[in-house]
């Protein structure tokens, strides 16, 4: 039987769309030239200029601060969620699932908008702990999400094999289920920190005077700023998303 | 304390905390946007007392039917690109092995992970004036030197498929995947063309997936604001820039409010248009999206 080469062919293409950008970005942090259009000779002198940008660090700072608790707050949120929707079935169930599915279409405008709304009108000021809890908001869903794929893959007998053999319920849930669940809510977490890490339209509505996160940096500096800086700067990010997805593939591997 | 209390306490007790977390963080805000639609500005930025009409007359505005009318041809164009592109590559890579499956499906998770800020970025600078695409494009002369690759429509549309081509091509391989290829094989073997078996087995077979894909694109084009913002050019506004400006620059917070709120409505109409059309074909048992990330 002959098969049509389009298939393929479509393939390599879009991996062609999806990397050239990425390439070429990656390359031109390392290019002398100020302006990227020619290459002037390999230079770190774009990574050296970012280590004396102050803002740049404080925006880190605060970024680090933002997705470290909300990854802690979205992952226990997450997996209770996810046990809720895979262990009952009833009616508050089915509106559970709908709360945690639909913000994972909403368009971030409107997530952002309306968060920014409320804050307003409950007179909240807005800065760190807005950013805090508009990012747990996003991330409990995909973390739920996440670990409920595991749980359904779940083989629930071991659970009451650890009980038959005499278990109380809080042993088997703490020594068998948590440690054997526990790479599917890794990878969740990791899932949730690279999102609030690089999260930037709901971000930007609810940051206030002093909040300014990495990419509410860099979209400034995209705008005002020097492309070069921007290209290293991106280049560390990618390193740390590359390193992500790459830890949380291994998580989700050794299970099956 | 019986078995059922028990139950019911258990499930009250793991329910509560993220429900409760969104009906607060989620739910409420999304209703307060409709709210405050009917409520007059402050000249501080803020939110008045009492109650208007204004904002509603304010969407009469004669510059909004040409925004919502390039929002919509935008999203549907990326919209179909995304799926044209996804059917052949999630189709390509079911057929593939194990091995290389992983692989590919680790390349396509990457771009989803990353920033989305440094992607649209990345454009910015291969499309620039200087940039090596416009070099290229000259040197071959497919375009004349004086055309501007960045701030038009077509800027906006090649970024939006690039942005949101992976959230295609996920649902529409896992379920490719899924599919059994056999039936194809038993099409071919009766007699059938190549093409009518790819369109009369295999898309049926992936529906799901199609569907999926269609709404998980289509919904956030429909909000898209960094990408017209970054790439786009005066003239192309979409909606979402609409808002950022009356909530940034005019702190015109109701208005904003008020376009948002007709944003909602907008995302609603095809989230609901699925939602029926599964219930009918009684295929609403399992998840709309199978999770892939």
């Amino acid at each position: 039987m002959k098969h049509s080469r389009l298939p393929l062919i479509t393939l390599i293409l879009v991996l062609v769309f999806f990397y050239l950008p990425i390439i070429v970005l990656v390359a031109n942090s390392f290019n002398a030239s100020r302006f990227g259009g020619t290459w002037e000779g390999f230079s770190l002198v774009w990574y050296k200029r970012l280590l004396h940008e102050r803002d740049i660090w404080r925006a880190l700072e605060n970024t680090l601060i933002i997705a470290v608790g909300a990854t802690v707050v979205s992952a226990v949120l997450g997996t209770t969620a996810a046990f809720a929707l895979h262990r009952f079935a009833s009616r508050i169930q089915k509106v559970h699932y709908v709360l945690i599915y639909t913000p994972l279409v909403v368009p971030e405008i409107l997530m952002g908008m309306s968060l920014l709304l409320l804050f307003v009108a409950m007179k909240i000021q807005l800065g760190l702990f807005t950013i805090f809890l508009a990012h747990v908001t996003f991330c409990i869903s995909y973390v739920a999400m996440v670990v409920l794929a595991r749980l359904q893959d779940f083989d629930f007998s071991v659970i009451e094999a650890a009980q038959d053999l005499g278990a109380s319920w809080w042993t088997a849930a703490t020594r068998v289920l948590l440690p054997l669940l526990f790479p599917g809510i890794a990878a969740g977490a990791l899932l949730a920190f690279t999102l609030s890490l690089d999260d930037f339209v709901i971000t930007f509505f609810v940051a206030g005077p002093g909040s300014t996160t990495l990419p509410i940096r860099i979209y400034s500096m995209i705008k005002h700023g020097s492309p070069p800086l921007i290209n290293a700067l991106s280049t560390i990010l990618l390193l740390v998303t590359f390193a992500a997805v790459w830890f949380s593939q291994r998580l989700t591997e050794e299970k099956s | 304390m019986n078995k059922v209390q028990q139950k019911r306490l258990w499930e009250w007790l793991i329910t509560s905390p993220s429900f409760t977390w969104l009906c607060v963080l989620f739910v409420i805000p999304t209703l307060i946007v409709f709210i405050i639609t009917f409520k007059p500005s402050d000249p501080y930025g803020g939110i008045g007392t009492g109650w208007t009409l204004d904002t509603l007359k304010s969407l009469g505005n004669p510059n909004y039917p040409s925004i919502v009318w390039r929002t919509v041809w935008l999203s549907i164009a990326t919209t179909a690109t995304c799926i044209l592109l996804a059917v052949p590559t999630g189709y390509c890579m079911s057929r593939l092995s194990k091995t290389w499956q992983q692989k590919l499906l680790l390349l396509v998770i990457i771009p989803f992970w990353t920033c989305f800020l440094i992607r649209i970025f990345a454009w910015k600078v291969l499309l620039h004036p200087e940039g090596p695409l416009k070099h290229a494009l000259v040197g071959l002369h497919l375009v004349a030197p004086d055309t501007s690759l960045l701030y038009n429509a077509g800027a906006i549309l090649l970024v939006m498929v690039y942005t949101y081509l992976p959230f295609a091509i996920l649902p529409i391989y896992a379920a490719a995947e899924k599919f059994d290829f056999r039936l194809i094989e038993a099409a071919r073997d009766l007699g059938a063309h190549q093409l009518r078996a790819f369109f009369s087995i295999f898309l049926p077979g992936i529906r799901r997936g199609l569907l999926t894909a269609i709404l998980v694109v289509f919904i956030p084009a429909l909000g898209s604001y960094v990408i017209p913002d970054i790439v786009g050019g005066p003239h192309s506004e979409m909606i979402g820039n609409k808002i950022a400006q009356r909530t940034f620059v005019d702190r015109n917070l109701p208005h904003a409010s008020g376009l948002s709120a007709f944003l909602t409505l907008a995302v609603l109409a095809p989230l609901l248009a699925v939602l029926v059309l599964q219930k009918r074909k009684g295929i609403e048992e399992d998840p709309l999206i199978e999770e892939d990330a």
